[in-house]
C-alpha cells in the first residue's frame, strides 16, 4: 500500500506527518529542530529518503539539515552561502541602495534526477546550488547580476527568492519568482536569466505594467504540460501558455484574488487550487471562513471548497509554499495555515479533515508519495 | 555554557568542556567549539566573517567580552576550566 509523508516547516520547529493512501489515519513526528523557523523541507524526487530542511533563526543564522533516512536521523550540512564577487546593491524600503546581505533560505528545491543536488533560494535574493549532499553552495551569480538587480525592492517579508521551478522535459529550465521584483526563467542551467513578467500588472508600482517590481507570491507548473505556468501575485492570479513569456489574469470570479498559494492537481492539469486572502492588509481568509478554491477550467471559474473546513470566525492565512499535492490516483490536496492546522483532503478537495491543529504557525507544506 | 538551541543543535547539555592549546583566547575557544561540534558552524560567528553574531553575547567571570580583541587571552579562571566562558542570547519577549 503506498504512503503518504507531509513535510511541514513551521515557526518553531519541523513535523512529519504520515499516512496511507486512504489518508484518514495519521501519524504526527516532531517538533525537529525545536524552537527554530524552518522556513522548507523538501524531499529529492530521485531518492524520497533524502530529505532538506532549511533552518534559522535570527539568533543563530542559518542551518542546513539533511537525512538520508526520511527523516529519522538529521545532520547539519553545509551553512555558507557566499555572494560571488562584489555583492552589490538592491533598494531598500526607503529606495536607498542597500548592500546584499544573507538572510535566510526560502526554498529548497532537489534536482529532479540527482539526490545530491539541490536549489536554494535565499534572501537577499539569489540562487545557489550544492552538488554534494548540501555540503557546499555555489552562487549561480547570473541571476542576483541581472542588469535589472540594482533596482529590486524587498518585499514585505524580505527581498526572498522563494519559488523555483524545474521541468524534467526542459533540464536546462529554471523558473524563479523574487519577492518583489518578478519571475526569471533561465534556459542555459542558471547562465543566463531574463524576466518573465510581460502581462503582468500592479497598480501598487509607479508604472503597472514595468518588466520589473511585481511582488510575485508564487508559481505553479504540471509536469505535464511545463509550457503552462499559474501564478499567485500579491494581488491577481495568472496563467501564462509559454512558460512565462506573456501572462493573462484568470481570477475571474474570485471573492478576492490576493493570496499567496497556488498548486496543480496531479493528473488534471487545468485544475488549480488557491486560497484567498482578504487583501494586502488583511493577511486573513474573507469573511472568517476558511475557503480553498478550486477552477476545473483553467482559471476563471473558481469554486468554493469547504467541506470539513471552519466556515465561521477563522482568521488565519496560508502562505505562499503551504500547499502540496501529492499523486495518488485521487489526488490529496494539503495546506497548513498560520494558526498552527494542516488540513488534507483525500478527494482532491472535495472534502477536508483537520490532520493535526495545534502546530506553530506553518510556514510549509511539502508532500512525498512513497511506494 | 551553550544557548538552549544551541545545544539541540549539536545535541550536548548545557556545559562542554574543550580543549585549547596554548594561550586561551576566545577566537581559539570558538574553533575548538565548532571542530568538535561541527552543526554549530556558523550559528555563533558568521561562516564568512568570522565576526559574533549580533544577538549573542559572550560572558566570562562576571564580565562582558563580546566586544573584546578576539584574540586577548581570556581569564586564567576559564582557561584553567574553573569559571565558564558563556555564550547567550539576546533576551526576546516583553
Amino acid at each position: 500500500m503506498a504512503k503518504v509523508r507531509l513535510l511541514i516547516g513551521t515557526r518553531k520547529g519541523a513535523f512529519l506527518l504520515t499516512s496511507d493512501e486512504r489518508r484518514k489515519s495519521w501519524k504526527v513526528d516532531g517538533p525537529h529542530f525545536a524552537g527554530w523557523e524552518v522556513y522548507h523541507v523538501n524531499g529529492s524526487p530521485a531518492d524520497p529518503n533524502r530529505l532538506y530542511a532549511a533552518q534559522s533563526r535570527g539568533w543563530f543564522g542559518q542551518v542546513v539539515q539533511r537525512s538520508d533516512d526520511g527523516g529519522q536521523t538529521w545532520q547539519a550540512v553545509g551553512n555558507e552561502f557566499h555572494y560571488e564577487g562584489t555583492p552589490g546593491t538592491h533598494k531598500w524600503y526607503d529606495n536607498t541602495d542597500h548592500p546584499y546581505e544573507f538572510a535566510r533560505v526560502w526554498h529548497l528545491e532537489p534536482s529532479l534526477a540527482d539526490p545530491d543536488t539541490v536549489y536554494a533560494g535565499v534572501e537577499d535574493a539569489s540562487l545557489f546550488r550544492s552538488t554534494d549532499g548540501g555540503k557546499a553552495w555555489e552562487e549561480l551569480p547570473a541571476l542576483r547580476n541581472h542588469p535589472s538587480s540594482p533596482s529590486w525592492n524587498p518585499g514585505a517579508g524580505g527581498l526572498c527568492l522563494h519559488t523555483i521551478i524545474l521541468d524534467s522535459t526542459h533540464p536546462e529550465r529554471i523558473i524563479t519568482a523574487i519577492s518583489s521584483a518578478g519571475a526569471f526563467r533561465s534556459d542555459d542551467t542558471g547562465k543566463s536569466w531574463r524576466p518573465i513578467n510581460q502581462g503582468l500588472r500592479s497598480e501598487y508600482i509607479p508604472d503597472p505594467d514595468a518588466e520589473i517590481g511585481h511582488c510575485v507570491h508564487s508559481i505553479a507548473m504540471h509536469p505535464s504540460r511545463p509550457d503552462v505556468l499559474f501564478m499567485q501575485k500579491h494581488w491577481d492570479v495568472m496563467r501564462s501558455d509559454n512558460a512565462g513569456d506573456k501572462w493573462h489574469e484568470i481570477s475571474g470570479d474570485l471573492p478576492t484574488d490576493f493570496g499567496f498559494a497556488i498548486d496543480v492537481h496531479a493528473h488534471e492539469p487545468e485544475t488549480v487550487y488557491v486560497v484567498p486572502i482578504t487583501s494586502d492588509s488583511d493577511h486573513f481568509v474573507p469573511d472568517g471562513k476558511l475557503r480553498v478554491y478550486r477552477s476545473r477550467t483553467g482559471g476563471n471559474e473558481w469554486e468554493a471548497l469547504t467541506k470539513g473546513l471552519p466556515q465561521q470566525d477563522c482568521y488565519v492565512n496560508v502562505l505562499r509554499d503551504a500547499m502540496a499535492v501529492d499523486s495518488l490516483d485521487s489526488c490529496g490536496v494539503y495546506f497548513g495555515t498560520t494558526g498552527g492546522q494542516v488540513y488534507a483532503s483525500a478527494d482532491a478537495g472535495d472534502s477536508w479533515m483537520p490532520i493535526v491543529r495545534d502546530l506553530p504557525s506553518v510556514l510549509s507544506v511539502e508532500v512525498q508519495t512513497l511506494a | 555554557m551553550l544557548p538552549a538551541n544551541l545545544r539541540t543543535l549539536a545535541a550536548v547539555g548545557r556545559e562542554v568542556e574543550l580543549h585549547v592549546d596554548g594561550v586561551v583566547t576566545q577566537r581559539l575557544l570558538l574553533d575548538a567549539l565548532e571542530a568538535e561540534y561541527p552543526a554549530l558552524r556558523g550559528t555563533v560567528r558568521d561562516p564568512i566573517t568570522k565576526r559574533r553574531r549580533a544577538m549573542l553575547r559572550f560572558f566570562a567571570c562576571e564580565d562582558d567580552l563580546s566586544d573584546e580583541p578576539i584574540d586577548a587571552p581570556l581569564p586564567d579562571a576559564v582557561a584553567k576550566g574553573r569559571e565558564p566562558y558563556l555564550i547567550v542570547g539576546a533576551i526576546a519577549g516583553g
